[in-house]
């Protein structure tokens, strides 16, 4: 085998050996291909209505229902294939995730480098502001927002990005205001290169690490409040059931031992986040220069 | 320090003066109560009145300052549902949540910090992996699917302890608490080990890397050369270093405790503070939801303040500005 030599490859490299971490990493490769071809591999379309029926509702695992197939993990209480509602539900709660991480990521960076880079009032205005929100807890404020907000993806996202875009900015701020002080971002400076490009050249690429060690790891914060939400009732529409409210759908029969309604969608979004969270481990020991051999 | 107190409560009561606007904005942007408070058969003559008697007919700014001149005399409105006087409501429910808080909070510290300390004393014993791993479980699990297991667990199946409702109740200074008696004490057993799992979870972490450090040093060393035994080691050295920290994290953990609340009441029917803001979310009770984020967002900006000036205290260079 050659030896690597770009970065990415010489990443790659040290991530392979960690069993763990890439057993991990096969697992959410798994689940998002399986939630993004789940109109395929589904059994049914679980938000058309037409193809439902109650007869079918809360059958147990095995259940061979009027549509002609097993119900391998049984059904809900509106007579959903659980697989199938647990495949469509894992599209939401990934997309949900994916998209808030990415927002939050992109407004906390910008908030975090501006503050760094400007310096002065405004430096001192968005750092207050930022460590004002850091001090409550988020799922309160998702909370809050998303009630205040009303149901429906785009709230349920601004709801999470409002909660979890200040983790990105103390990170940002705290990377680039010790990059911006190293000598060389001051030469770039003296140099007749423009602002913007020393911001997104030279600051921007040094501060990725910390970000997307955080990013990894509000993903799977995003994925868990997301399901929080939708589980008390506060999140998306009843008629596109995400992971939490199929919990909750199923939380009402548990007392009769109907477990498997929620047992099972719980046991997929435990899958899913501890599986990102072990990555996120992974790639923080990895950018940790106090761990390197 | 004087100074410093000032300009820090000042800071304070601008925050808190911020929050009050955009809470009552916000809230008061969501749906219509009055639909909730009249019938849906009233006449217009009656829904008229309703809002008269609410105060809805007013412009906004006038509403909030009604509203802020009220609070200032300890006065948070009547409920549009319960038509009971907020505070005196959120006041009911609160002991409910002071003591499943206060009873997670110091499970947590307690055999969090004991699991801790052996994982960080034995680091590779296979039970400090066994512990470890479970803190892992305790950060990703969400508080409710942990709930839910619980309840299925241990009330569903084993049938051990019931699955909600706070039981048998004692009056004690004219309030009522559950911890005195073994029926409460059963009902608050799974939403306490609920709520306290993720704040274990921190614990354990927190004292496992307090003691491998401690555990390093030289003062260790020196005092297993005097031939002092382990346990007074273990005692005298290492719980008294990384007590100061843990006391931190158990101050402000309090905090946010009680915001997870929200999540394990709703779980375990537990009727306290949490049961009552999503009940009154679901149900568009207006002064219900202003008065407990106002006072969320007051104890929040209250903790804060005493942290902040319990640093200046310790630290000069804090109260002067350098560090920052």
């Amino acid at each position: 085998m050659s030896a690597p030599s770009t970065p990415l490859a010489l990443f790659w490299a040290d991530f392979r050996e960690n069993r763990v971490a890439l057993a991990a990493l096969a697992m959410v490769a798994l689940i998002a291909l399986a939630a993004i071809f789940a109109p395929l591999i589904a059994p049914q379309n679980p938000y058309d209505l037409a193809t439902l029926s109650l007869m079918d509702a809360r059958r147990p695992p095995g259940f061979v229902g009027s549509g002609g197939y097993v119900h391998l993990l049984g059904t809900d209480p509106q007579g959903r294939d659980l697989v199938s509602a647990i495949l469509y539900g894992l599209r939401i709660s990934i997309q949900i995730g994916v998209a808030a991480g990415a927002v939050a990521l992109t407004l906390g960076a910008t908030l975090g480098v501006a503050a760094a880079y400007l310096g002065g009032r405004l430096e001192a205005l968005i750092m207050r502001a930022v460590d004002l929100q850091l001090s409550f807890p988020p799922i309160l404020l998702a909370l809050v927002l998303s009630a205040l907000l009303g149901q429906g993806r785009l709230q349920l996202i601004a709801a999470l990005v409002a909660a979890q875009y200040a983790y990105f900015a103390r990170t940002a701020y705290g990377a680039a205001s010790a990059e911006r002080r190293k000598d060389y971002v001051e030469a770039a400076l003296a140099t007749p290169l423009s602002g913007r490009r020393v911001v997104f050249r030279h600051l921007l690429p040094n501060c990725a690490p910390p970000l997307i060690v955080v990013a990894t790891v509000q993903i799977a914060n995003a994925i868990s409040l997301e399901a929080t939400l939708s589980f008390l009732g506060l999140g998306l529409p009843v008629n596109e059931p995400s992971l939490g409210m199929l919990i909750a759908n199923g939380f009402p029969y548990m007392m009769s031992g109907r477990s498997w309604i929620s047992v099972y969608p719980g046991v997929a979004l435990i899958v899913l986040i501890v599986a990102i969270n072990l990555v996120g481990d992974q790639v923080r020991d990895q950018f940790n220069p106090r761990l390197r051999r | 320090m004087l100074g410093f107190v000032i300009q820090r409560l000042i800071q304070a009561a601008a925050v808190m003066a911020v929050m009050s606007v955009i809470v009552f904005v916000g809230v008061y942007a969501v749906g219509n109560p009055v639909d909730i408070v009249i019938p849906p058969d009233a006449t217009q003559d009656v829904r008229e009145e309703a809002i008269r008697r609410l105060g809805l007919d007013l412009p906004l700014w006038r509403q909030y300052f009604l509203f802020v001149g009220g609070v200032l005399q300890g006065d948070f409105g009547r409920s549009f549902i319960y038509n009971e006087p907020v505070l005196s409501l959120i006041a009911g429910r609160a002991p409910a949540t002071i003591e499943l808080v206060l009873i997670s909070v110091l499970c947590a510290t307690v055999i969090g910090v004991s699991l801790g300390v052996y994982a960080g004393y034995r680091p590779h014993a296979p039970l400090a992996r066994a512990i470890m791993a479970l803190s892992v479980l305790g950060f990703s699990v969400p508080t409710f699917w942990v709930g839910l297991i619980l309840i299925l667990t241990f009330a569903v199946s084993l049938g051990w302890l019931p699955a909600g409702g706070r039981g048998e109740t004692v009056l004690i200074l004219g309030v009522r608490w559950s911890f005195p008696t073994l029926d409460g004490l059963a009902h608050i057993a799974l939403p306490a080990l609920n709520l306290a799992l993720f704040k274990m979870a921190m614990m354990i972490r927190l004292a496992r890397s307090g003691v491998r450090e401690i555990m390093l040093t030289d003062t260790i060393r020196f005092a297993r050369a005097a031939g002092i035994s382990e346990a007074t080691i273990l005692r005298r050295h290492v719980l008294k270093l990384i007590a100061a920290p843990i006391i931190t994290v158990f101050g402000l953990e309090l905090g946010s405790t009680l915001a997870f609340a929200v999540v394990t009441e709703t779980i375990f029917s537990w009727p306290g503070m949490g049961k009552l803001i999503i009940d009154s979310i679901t149900l568009l009770d207006r002064p219900v939801m202003v008065a407990y984020l106002i006072l969320t967002a007051l104890l929040f900006v209250t903790i804060n303040l005493l942290v902040d000036l319990a640093y200046a205290a310790i630290d000069p260079r804090v109260r002067s500005g350098e560090a920052r």
